[in-house]
């Protein structure tokens, strides 16, 4: 008996790795994307994704090792039993007249959203923790996040993962505009991939090109996803997401062209050995369309066609792991070329051609076509502007113009203001107009600031009527702070930060059902909601808001100087204005003087 | 303070200030006078410094090598302009998105009140057109601006040429940390107005205008540029804009450091600077650099298209390329270069331009006088009103009692109950009146234009100015009228009365304006005080009459016309002068309702009414 068990054991033990490794399927996996777009306005964007997927419940489990999944992101999750969390740091700003709808916008400065289990009792506690240890992972000033600028939109934010419960009570938002991004965020965000930036796309990531670009953005996004159709489980989903927008001014001196060695300046060498999954994908939507002058080389091997952003668009899809895109030369060097060599510069030969004018007025207000940069790029659905109106340190106004060029369709959008305590908003001058009538919203939540504790909060659900521009604007007046609540640079002005715009934008072609593992990564960023429209999260730029600010040089001469005048003329000016002078009559005397007299009197001497 | 609760030592104190109070005044006259005139040398003047840190230490180096496109743009600019005669709006639209901003259009008009006779227009309507460089990875929230007006005389072409030379040379640069706005205005400061209104979506002055469909955040600054020449001798700064209001003398500094950096010859008022300052020339010219500066300070006019940015906060400057017969001239290279190195260093910035002075004069370009230097010229002008105002408020209280009375008995209660109660009433009717003249004279000129047109051979415009001398000299009938409601009971107290609320209002008013506008309030003083010192209904009165006719606020701008041309060696004649004259009403009119100016409704409704007490008093029935 004894001797059978002894067996069993041995046997179990040879065998054990291996029965592990059969029946367990792998338990995490990285996919790794590059998406280069060209945008409306001439400009190149490029967009990475990483997403490593762990099917583990790292709540309910004592997990200790991680191989994909990044150890620091994952003790987080089960430390405050956290549900999303959703981490953006940006320089620039996403300029979405010009550059059409992006897959995913994020406000310039950081951006950190985050929904806890409804486990959590202390979430203001667990949010203040949170935000401090991210800072420290992320090398970024969130550690700034307090009660002055967190919020708890109602609407605006929904779960991106999966949720069977929305109570809004744990999330928190927050915004910090005046964050500046640098290489010091770049690097901890590269230290969590996987392969690092030795190799796959990741090898793109040099810090001195990225940074010379017009934009860049950059975040992590966790969420629970399905573990499989049936979706009885759940898996853990971390997205790292890397945007850039390379000017084609100043990096490609002019010209419509571009290889990833120019934006780079390096080319892909090999994928990523833990990647199941490692692909470029090049819209060629128009370049294909102008066959006639512009290429990608090399040739994709396959492309890719789908409905993105409500517009059917074609990628030319390069996968790393085939190894007949990268053994041909040994590394590759995506790049568009023009087929024959421009005439006058690269600006000028698109445009000249009658062929394509017409065609950009045929179109007209759409997304689709990269128009000559001679034109006014067309412009996309719905974008927003925003500015403070007025001039003067006392009031002010602020604007948000929402724009909805669809010639025919009106659509809903959510508007999320978050206005921070100094600037006092006067609520009953809020106004919203379209085309010159008044525009009621719908939803209305607002939550009145409270000094030093709290921002204000607007939200609404305005309906904007086709092709049309809506002005919705509110003043305010700006308080004078308490002298050391002023920032080191207080004339710079105080950031506000950015109206947040969530839409469900009508589609021009309906979208088919795709299959969300196999579909690419920039595709499956936000739940898929119907076919008719897709949704939009949009950003306006941060406002720069002057407060009256005083003359901080010589803070101790001018309270010497004001206490002298002060004390010493208003005092005696006082004195001097309030007081009645009167001539008193000498008076009679007292009892002893009039003693003293008599005396004097009886002795014969001049009385007192 | 006890010296004046003590009744015996406050009795000295006043006989003091009644036996010394004519020497006093004129002393204290004498010295305001000449210390105005003293501030042009050293002690007072001094060397401009950079405040500002972010400004200072870093050097930049100037790339722009650009000339022959700006000479190209600009003769493509002119060429499209003779041909369209109106702003090349498509044109300019089309060079700038080729450079690479992002273009965008405003379209303005605006009905004058009346038309301007000066600048031949009546309806305006134009566009402007602006493109904006996107600073990379900057979200749009503070921006310079480079503004060009174009108007129907000046047609700034090489301006526009050499602003897109440089928008092309920004353009391929990488370390913009604010946008760029390149703006070419249509009808020079209307087009400057409309577009700054709806940048900040205000409207101020009734402009109707279509609104901006791009902006670029809080603006820090701007700089207007006006060359007419493809080579220059000379740049030419002009800081004064709308009311008086001056840019931050950093912004001023900045243009120096890259005259004195590039070698390019700079002046100031078309002053140049002088050199020697140990001797008396440099002070001396200072000190007509400094009255040509009072003098366009006080008129309160935009000296260029930068003075309206000044009421936005917005520290602006215009240059202005001069080529005059000098040997020596230089190309748009030159000029390009030191516009490039100013906005580099403004985009250093990191605060809005606070650190250094916003109220100043300038003897020379590289020498100032600070507020707290200047201020006591005008004090001790205000310092003669307060005099006689104390004069006549003691002899008011003690007119019953009589000088040995007074000295001797110091326990009698001096003031008088009847005294008192014959002031007041009999003051109400020339107050009310004079202020009527004024309302009159600001309302009346542009409200009853068309009637005075229709029943007189007068155009519009020549009929607002008669309608404003008119209304002007109708006002100086006011004595004869306000004897018909005034009571004759004391004249000798009443007039006393008047005289002295009309001292406290006039010191009152020009302390309020000195505060502002100094240069307004110094030389309103300096021609004032006198007649307002000296004016009684006893006495010669056709000298007084004289006196106080010549030193009125339409005889004080009559005569600054004069010293500003005789200042800029371009004498006037007396003709020429009162075309001048009549032209600068209208103007002056205009100015207010175009662009806000504040110095017509301030003499209309503050000053002449004013001065028309003193009139009142001087007339006075005995």
């Amino acid at each position: 008996m004894a001797a059978a068990a002894l067996l069993s054991l041995l046997v179990l033990l040879l065998l054990g790795p291996g029965v592990w490794g059969q029946t367990e399927p792998p338990r995490d996996s990285l996919r790794e994307e590059l998406v280069i777009t060209p945008l409306p306005s001439g400009d190149v964007a490029a967009t990475f994704q990483f997403r490593t997927r762990w099917d583990s419940e790292l709540q309910r489990e004592e997990v200790s090792h991680y191989r994909l999944f990044p150890k620091a992101l994952g003790q987080l999750i089960s430390k405050y039993s956290l549900r999303e969390l959703h981490l953006s740091l940006t320089q620039g700003f996403w300029r979405t007249r010009y550059w059409g709808t992006p897959f995913l916008q994020a406000p310039s400065g950081a951006e950190l959203w985050a929904w806890f289990q409804d486990t959590v009792t202390d979430v203001d506690k667990s949010w203040k923790e949170l935000s401090n240890v991210l800072s420290g992972i992320f090398c970024a000033s969130l550690n700034f996040i307090d009660s002055t600028n967190t919020v708890t939109p109602s609407a605006s934010f929904k779960p991106l993962g999966l949720a069977n419960g929305t109570d809004h009570s744990f999330l928190r938002y927050a915004v910090l505009p005046r964050e500046v991004v640098c290489t010091e965020n770049l690097t901890p965000w590269k230290k969590l991939l996987p392969c690092s930036s030795k190799a796959g796309l990741s090898v793109l990531l040099k810090a001195d090109r990225l940074f010379h670009t017009s934009y860049h953005s950059q975040a992590v996004h966790i969420r629970p996803v399905c573990r499989d159709a049936r979706c009885a489980s759940i898996s853990w989903e971390l997205r790292q997401t890397l945007s850039v927008v390379f000017d084609a001014f100043v990096t490609g001196q002019g010209k419509q062209d571009w290889s990833l060695f120019r934006m780079f300046s390096r080319t892909l060498t090999e994928p990523c050995p833990l990647a199941s999954e490692s692909r470029v994908y090049v819209d060629v939507t128009n370049y294909s369309q102008d066959n006639e002058t512009l290429e990608v080389y090399p040739a994709p091997l396959t492309t890719y066609q789908d409905v993105v952003l409500g517009t059917r668009k074609t990628y030319a899809v390069y996968d790393l792991l085939d190894t007949a895109v990268i053994n041909s030369s040994r590394s590759l060097n995506l790049q568009l070329k023009w087929k024959r060599p421009p005439g006058n510069g690269g600006w000028e030969v698109g445009s000249r051609s009658p062929h394509r004018l017409q065609r950009v007025q045929l179109v007209g207000k759409t997304h689709s076509p990269a128009s000559s940069p001679r034109e006014a790029p067309p412009t996309p659905f719905l974008y927003a502007q925003r500015y403070v109106s007025g001039y003067g340190l006392h009031n002010g106004e602020l604007s948000t113009l929402l724009y909805n060029t669809h010639p025919y369709r009106a659509f809903p959008v959510l508007l999320l203001d978050t206005v921070p305590w100094y600037l006092r908003l006067y609520v009953h001058t809020l106004t919203i107009t379209s085309k010159g009538k008044e525009n009621k919203p719908s939803y209305i939540h607002y939550q009145p600031a409270q000094d030093r504790m709290q921002p204000h909060l607007l939200e609404m659900l305005i309906q904007l009527p086709a092709s049309s521009v809506t002005k919705v604007s509110i003043q305010f007046e700006r308080a004078l702070l308490k002298w050391t609540e002023y920032t080191p640079d207080p004339n710079h002005g105080f950031y506000v930060s950015p109206s947040v715009l969530s839409a469900l934008v009508p589609s021009e072609v309906a979208a088919q059902p795709v299959d969300w593992e196999e579909s690419p990564l920039f595709n499956t960023l936000f739940p898929a909601s119907d076919s008719s429209s897709y949704f939009v999260r949009l950003y306006t730029e941060p406002l720069l808001v002057s407060l009256p600010t005083p003359d901080f040089s010589m803070p101790y001469n001018v309270i010497c100087l004001t206490c002298t005048v002060v004390a010493v003329c208003y005092g005696s000016f006082y004195n001097l204005l309030t007081r009645t002078f009167q001539i008193e009559e000498p008076s009679k005397g007292g009892l002893a003087r009039r003693l003293a007299n008599l005396i004097r009197r009886a002795r014969g001497v001049p009385p007192l | 303070m006890g010296l004046l609760s003590d009744p015996v030592r406050r009795r000295a104190l006043a006989r003091l200030v009644l036996r010394l109070n004519a020497p006093l005044c004129v002393l204290s006259y004498v010295a305001g006078i000449a210390w105005f005139l003293a501030l042009a040398f050293p002690p007072l003047t001094q060397r401009t410094y950079m405040s500002e840190n972010a400004m200072g230490s870093t050097m930049v180096e100037e790339q722009f090598a650009g000339g022959e496109r700006a000479r190209s743009f600009a003769r493509d600019f002119a060429a499209h302009r003779r041909k369209s005669g109106a702003l090349p709006v498509a044109w300019l639209e089309r060079t700038m998105r080729s450079v690479g901003l992002e273009v965008y259009t405003q379209s303005f008009s605006r009905k004058l009140p009346f038309p301007d006779e000066t600048h031949e227009r009546y309806m305006v309507s134009g566009t402007n057109v602006y493109g904006i460089l996107r600073a990379p990875r900057a979200a749009s929230t503070e921006s310079l601006v480079l503004t060009v007006p174009c108007g129907p005389e000046s047609t700034n072409s090489q301006a526009v040429g050499l602003a897109l030379a440089l928008a092309a040379h920004f353009r391929g640069q990488i370390y913009w940390a604010k946008d760029i706005i390149f703006l070419v205005t249509e009808h020079d400061l209307l087009g400057s107005e409309a577009w700054l209104e709806a940048y900040h979506d205000v409207n101020v002055t009734g402009m109707q205008s279509s609104p901006l469909q791009g902006r670029a955040g809080a603006i820090q600054a701007a700089v207007a540029l006006e060359l007419s020449s493809d080579v220059v001798t000379s740049l030419d700064v002009a800081v004064g804009g709308l009311n008086g209001q001056l840019p931050n003398l950093d912004l001023l500094n900045l243009f120096q450091t890259f005259c004195q950096k590039g070698g390019l010859l700079c002046t100031l008022q078309g002053k140049l600077q002088p050199q020697d300052w140990t001797s008396a020339d440099g002070p001396l010219q200072g000190v007509q650099t400094l009255l040509l500066m009072a003098l366009q300070q006080a008129s309160g006019h935009p000296h260029g298209a930068h003075g309206l940015f000044l009421r936005y906060r917005v520290e602006a400057l215009t240059l202005r390329g001069v080529n005059s017969f000098r040997q020596y001239k230089y190309d748009l290279v030159a000029v390009g270069k030191a516009l490039e190195g100013m906005f580099r260093k403004l985009n250093h910035l990191l605060e809005r331009l606070h650190q250094s002075f916003f109220f100043y004069l300038l003897p020379a370009l590289s020498r100032f006088v600070s507020i707290g230097l200047y201020m006591p010229a005008a004090g001790f002008l205000l310092l003669v009103l307060g005099l006689k105002a104390l004069e006549l408020w003691m002899q008011l209280h003690e007119a019953g009692v009589g000088p040995e009375e007074a000295g001797g008995t110091p326990g009698s209660s001096p003031p008088l109950p009847a005294a008192q109660r014959v002031g007041l009433a009999s003051l109400v009717a020339p107050l009310l009146i004079s202020q009527a003249v004024g309302l009159a004279l600001y309302v009346l000129p542009v409200l009853g234009q068309h009637v005075a047109a229709q029943h007189f051979p007068v155009a519009e415009a020549e009929a607002v100015v008669l309608t404003l001398l008119a209304v002007y000299a109708a006002g100086l009938a006011l004595p004869h009228s306000t004897h018909w409601v005034l009571s004759t009971q004391a004249p000798d107290r009443s007039w006393m009365a008047l005289k002295l609320v009309a001292l406290i209002y006039l010191a009152l008013q020009l302390a309020c304006i000195t505060l502002t506008n100094f240069s307004l309030g110094f030389l309103l003083a300096a021609t004032m005080v006198p007649g307002a010192a000296l004016t009684k209904p006893s006495g010669p009165r056709p000298l007084c009459a004289a006196l106080l006719v010549l030193t009125s606020p339409a005889a004080t701008l009559l005569g600054g016309l004069f010293l500003w041309r005789q200042l800029q060696e371009a004498p006037l004649s007396l003709a020429e002068g009162w075309r001048l004259f009549l032209a600068v009403l209208a103007q002056g009119v205009l100015a207010h309702h175009t662009y806000g100016a504040l110095l017509f409704p301030l003499l209309a409704l503050g000053l002449f009414p004013c001065w028309l007490l003193f009139w009142n008093v001087l007339f006075w029935k005995r």
